[in-house]
């Protein structure tokens, strides 16, 4: 399996090549440029800023450039934040969206997965109507609307939690936030569980663990749970991409100075580097943690590796 | 000619017991008959400034029902357009995906082969990409504000998934017997796909639709929000939203009537999905 593995990671490389490739000629083909907005900018003096920042050459060669960067490590200078580049930029932010998404990912998994398989267990009409009615409000409430409201309710009314901002090393600005882009998540996966669980639990081979008289608790713990699992991890992939997308907003909506801003700011600036270096930061992380939702995938369930 | 009534009748028949479902039906209509029609009916259009009530709760003022906003705008009106252009462009950009991705996927499962490799090499590629991210590069690049260029933005995302579903559907028909006899006809491929292929495909990707617009409804909100949707003053239920977080704590119903109005919209239309789903498929409950 460990061969499969890197031999996956390798595949990885030419899908990102792919990425850079189209993002760069739809940047590049889009109308203006970056410095449509230069007060007082003689066409003289836009031609040299072109020319310093070798935006005059044919586009090929401008491509070519910027792979031989990016082979670097070297993502380019921002040409509207001129003091910084790209790789300065994307790093100060990335620490915070980071701890946002993943703090995002845990809680809602420690929170859907064991409340699923209590629903599946706990069996009542009751409980099953509550929790289709949760499910159905987790996939119509977006994290734009979550938000706010938590905000009006925590922040404006009750007082217990600041409304937004972010300050250093206070992660109470860090409450709203994570619970916004966790409970969809969380409601998604709880559901999910639930419904796979029940499924499992009326296959023939846990029947036939209960004939031989296996305990109740046993049966769930080392018969049930594994194969229950399965679309749950394979859920895994467009959940981090839920959270990825959804931490865009959620810094938007809660004034984080995470990497959000920069993707959404720097297509509006048309400042190439940087949009180029989130596609390529946002679109590798994307891919590394879908592959690592595939091994889990093939660890719960080895026979999805064979397809 | 071949009598597809079991399927179809069969899914009738749940759909119609199915209350959630019809519940959801129901909403929908209302919402969308109050959306097309009840603007009319009211004094003020959606960019009225009314001078006299600015930032009025929800029936206090003359003939503001849900109340106004910052600007003096009767926020009932401005929801509703919001609701009818959300709806409007969702199923705008439904539709061409829609098309697209049927396309797609039907001559890909057709073709088969490295054609077929290749084709769905292209939409796996895609598919790595956080879709917000592609969307927001096209808004941002290409016109903000441009209706026609948003549906399009938003399409151009959404038919990655119909392509899969069609793809794996073809290969599946590919093998039948009727299939094997219009090629053994001589009935040229292009006939082939369309006369058989795509009728028969429609089922799944129906269910598909009534999942597909809410989801355009989200993404065209959330663009919205961040500013690169639906520009002032037109309504969208995305830049409603947004303006009414910002006056959260002074005028709460800004934010919660665009709110609930989405909340509902969204809800009735994946209750609906889910139900036309269960009705074709009840093997999922």
């Amino acid at each position: 399996m460990l061969k499969l593995a890197l031999r996956r990671v390798a595949a990885l490389i030419p899908t990102l090549l792919i990425i850079v490739t189209v993002s760069f000629a739809i940047i590049r083909l889009a109308p203006g440029g970056p410095f449509d907005e230069e007060q007082g900018a003689s066409p003289a003096v836009r031609a040299n800023l072109e020319r310093v920042y070798g935006l005059d050459q044919p586009l090929p060669v401008q491509y070519l450039r910027y792979l031989r960067g990016l082979a670097r490590g070297d993502f380019g200078p921002s040409l509207r934040q001129r003091d910084f580049t790209v790789s300065e930029l994307i790093g100060r932010g990335l620490p915070l969206s980071a701890t946002l998404g993943l703090c995002a990912i845990a809680l809602a998994l420690i929170t859907g997965i064991p409340s699923g398989i209590a629903a599946a267990l706990w069996r009542s009409p009751r409980a099953d109507v509550a929790i289709a009615a949760i499910g159905a409000l987790g996939v119509a409430l977006p994290s734009f609307v979550i938000g706010p409201l938590l905000a009006l309710v925590f922040g404006v009314h009750l007082r217990w939690l600041p409304v937004a901002g972010w300050e250093a090393g206070a992660p109470r600005y860090l409450v709203l936030p994570v619970l916004t882009l966790a409970l969809p998540l969380a409601a998604a996966l709880s559901r999910l569980t639930r419904a796979s669980l029940l499924e499992v639990l009326r296959a023939p081979f846990v029947r036939s663990a209960r004939a031989r008289g296996l305990g109740e608790a046993r049966v769930l713990w080392h018969h049930a749970l594994r194969p229950a699992l399965l679309p749950v991890a394979s859920y895994l992939g467009p959940a981090i991409a839920f959270v990825v997308t959804g931490s865009l907003v959620v810094e938007a909506v809660f004034g984080l100075p995470g990497t959000g801003r920069y993707l959404v700011q720097g297509a509006i600036d048309r400042d190439y580097p940087l949009v180029m270096g989130m596609v390529i930061v946002y679109g590798a992380l994307t891919l590394l943690l879908n592959l690592l939702a595939d091994l889990a995938c093939g660890w719960l369930d080895p026979g999805t590796w064979h397809e | 000619m071949s009598s597809r009534r079991g399927l179809w009748s069969d899914a009738r028949r749940r759909l119609r017991r199915d209350r959630a479902a019809r519940t959801a039906l129901v909403l929908l209509a209302v919402m969308a008959l109050a959306a097309l029609i009840a603007p009319v009916f009211s004094p003020w259009s959606y960019d009225t400034l009314d001078w006299q009530h600015l930032a009025r709760p929800p029936g206090t003022a003359a003939a503001h029902w849900l109340g106004t906003d910052r600007l003096g705008r009767d926020l009932l009106v401005r929801t509703l357009y919001g609701v009818r252009l959300s709806l409007v462009l969702a199923i705008l950009a439904s539709a061409v995906s829609l098309l697209i991705g049927v396309l797609w996927g039907a001559v890909a499962g057709l073709a088969g082969g490295r054609i077929d490799g290749a084709m769905m090499r292209f939409v796996d590629v895609l598919y790595s990409l956080p879709y917000l991210f592609v969307v927001i590069i096209l808004t941002t690049l290409f016109t903000r504000g441009s209706l026609i260029v948003l549906a399009l933005a938003l399409a151009a995302v959404g038919w990655l998934t119909t392509a899969r579903i069609v793809r794996t559907q073809t290969l599946a028909l590919k093998r039948r017997e009727f299939l094997e006899a219009a090629r053994a006809l001589g009935v040229p491929p292009h006939a082939i796909l369309l006369r058989h292929i795509v009728p028969n495909v429609l089922g799944p990707v129906a269910v598909y639709a009534t999942l597909i617009v809410p989801q355009m409804i989200l993404f065209e909100s959330f663009l919205s929000f961040l500013g690169l949707g639906v520009q002032e003053p037109q309504a969208s239920l995305g830049n409603l939203i947004f303006a009414g977080a910002q006056e959260m704590e002074s005028a709460p119903w800004m934010l919660l009537v665009p709110a609930v109005a989405l909340v509902l919209l969204l809800l009735s239309l994946n209750l609906l999905g889910d139900g036309l789903r269960d009705a074709f498929d009840p093997r999922e409950r």
